[in-house]
């Protein structure tokens, strides 16, 4: 009886579903996608090539690259990894300026999910340009 | 007359006055360091499908120490981002029962950090296998 | 008392709303021994050096969940943190932060009474029996399942320690959210599909950005960042499957 008279005054506040799982499924997938692979892409790519130390000089000539990103394997990982990197960055960067006391609402959500957005279909686009 | 009034306190600087606090906003703050280095991936990945001479505009753009030293510094960021990623997993995902004994939370951060060693060591190893 | 007493400066933020516009600083020269908890110091200035001070108080061995105060900035229960620790420096004490100080320590607690009515906190029957069908029985790991989350005493403490409760109070919070998973997950329990609708929502578990402070400063291990977020986990397998699922999932 007491049950359902408390169950019938929670019913009366209408509440909205948050959209959030979206975001945050993103965020989480792309953080630990950066996690368990970020800071080694980032001595090769960043460090290890342009140095020309412990990998081969050639690691990142056009052919090998050409050749990675017409894989589809090697299609998918850079898509994974740049897209996902960025819907990482933008959610965190998101409530961070909440955070600090920006509370921009949907200004700041357009901001920073439109800029993952537009990266996305941009590295979707050069990755379909480059051929398979 | 009623004479409450309650005081509602500002949260002006709130993540300053506790090093709880001053540590999450770093942890945080590691995700400007993914959105650039997405970026510069992003960056390489539309050069790449513009053709070799560009893709290799992009490679020499690297070489400069501008780049290095930034790379430096996304190094040092991401590695915080992965150990604070899994530090943080214990109060994060639902409790791991083993032999009838939940997972401690050091196990957890250990078996992640492991496992993020792991995966390091298998994609250089990949890289430079392919490489070679 | 002795000639080598020692005295401790306790600095107290007041606030008497008739008089005050703003809370302000008083400091307390408080003569204490070494078994003396803060709770006995702000005791200690009513009894001999103000009576106008305000805070709530009761059990005096961190059960009843009522003396929870900013210790020296970090959200603490008075009568488990003790003046010793602090001396010869002075210890600063403040009103639980992120709630609205009513009048010296004591908070304005309304806006979490009204969350804590809001999760049900009670078992809702899976199945209703009859006296005669005895007691609802349950195996130890069932009992393992919610146990840590009962243990929750309102002291609010994780409240003071989330800045995402400061910055959006209508975030339901950690210990409000860590009762609720305590029914969700007793055996016994067949009210999930109703609570779930409150996590759902955009006053739910996805204003929380596992910050994790809110677990530290649990005097009962708790560990409600925990409970928050295995319920984002829940509510966002709900949201991709929903569809999927015959009859629809939680609302």
């Amino acid at each position: 009886m007491n049950a359902t008279n408390a169950t019938n005054a929670m019913k009366t506040t209408t509440r909205k579903r948050s959209n959030a799982p979206i975001f945050w499924a993103l965020f989480g997938a792309g953080g630990m996608l950066s996690a368990l692979f970020g800071p080694m892409l980032v001595f090769i790519t960043g460090i290890a090539v342009p140095l020309g130390v412990v990998l081969p000089k050639d690691t990142m000539s056009y052919p090998h690259m050409l050749a990675f990103a017409q894989n589809l394997i090697g299609k998918g990982f850079i898509f994974a990894i740049i897209a996902l990197f960025l819907w990482h960055a933008a959610h965190r960067i998101f409530h961070s300026l909440h955070d600090i006391g920006i509370h921009a609402g949907t200004g700041a959500k357009l901001l920073c999910y439109g800029l993952a957005m537009v990266g996305t279909v941009i590295a979707a686009y050069a990755l379909l340009a480059i051929g398979f | 007359m009623n004479k409450r009034r309650p005081y509602v306190r500002s949260m002006d600087g709130w993540w300053r006055k506790n090093p709880f606090f001053v540590e999450y906003m770093i942890h945080e703050g590691t995700a400007l360091f993914v959105a650039a280095y997405a970026g510069i991936l992003l960056n390489g990945l539309v050069h790449l499908s513009q053709g070799e001479a560009a893709w290799n505009v992009w490679l020499l753009g690297l070489k400069s120490s501008w780049y290095i030293g930034f790379h430096v510094l996304t190094l040092i960021a991401l590695g915080y981002h992965t150990y604070t990623w899994f530090k943080i997993m214990p109060r994060t995902m639902p409790p791991v029962v083993v032999g009838g004994q939940r997972l401690s939370a050091w196990a957890i951060t250990g078996s992640g950090l492991a496992v993020a060693a792991a995966a390091m060591a298998a994609l250089l190893g990949l890289v430079w296998g392919m490489a070679r | 008392m002795s000639d080598n007493q020692k005295v401790i400066e306790i600095e107290v933020l007041r606030y008497h709303p008739e008089k005050d516009k703003e809370p302000h600083k008083q400091v307390f020269e408080v003569p204490f021994t070494d078994d003396m908890s803060v709770l006995q110091g702000v005791q200690y200035i009513k009894d001999y050096l103000d009576g106008s001070l305000s805070f709530r108080w009761s059990c005096r061995m961190a059960i009843c969940g009522s003396c929870g105060m900013m210790i020296n900035g970090e959200p603490s229960l008075s009568c488990q943190t003790f003046l010793r620790d602090y001396y010869p420096a002075r210890v600063r004490v403040e009103a639980l932060s992120h709630f609205p100080i009513e009048r010296d320590l004591v908070i304005n607690m309304e806006g979490f009474m009204e969350k804590l009515e809001s999760i049900q906190p009670y078992i809702i029957p899976k199945e209703p029996r009859t006296l005669q069908e005895g007691e609802y029985l349950q195996t130890p790991e069932q009992l393992n399942e919610y146990e840590q989350f009962s243990s929750c005493i309102n002291c609010l403490l994780c409240y003071a320690a989330c800045p995402q409760f400061g910055l959006n109070s209508s975030f339901i919070g950690p210990a409000a959210t860590a009762l609720l998973h305590r029914y969700n997950v007793d055996s016994r329990d067949g009210g999930k599909a109703e609570r779930m609708e409150l996590i759902n929502s955009e006053e739910g578990v996805f204003n929380c950005t596992a910050v994790g402070y809110c677990s530290e400063v649990c005097p009962k291990h708790v560990d409600p960042a925990n409970a928050v977020n295995q319920n984002k986990t829940i509510s966002a397998a709900d949201y991709f499957l929903r569809f999927l699922t015959p009859k629809g999932g939680a609302k």
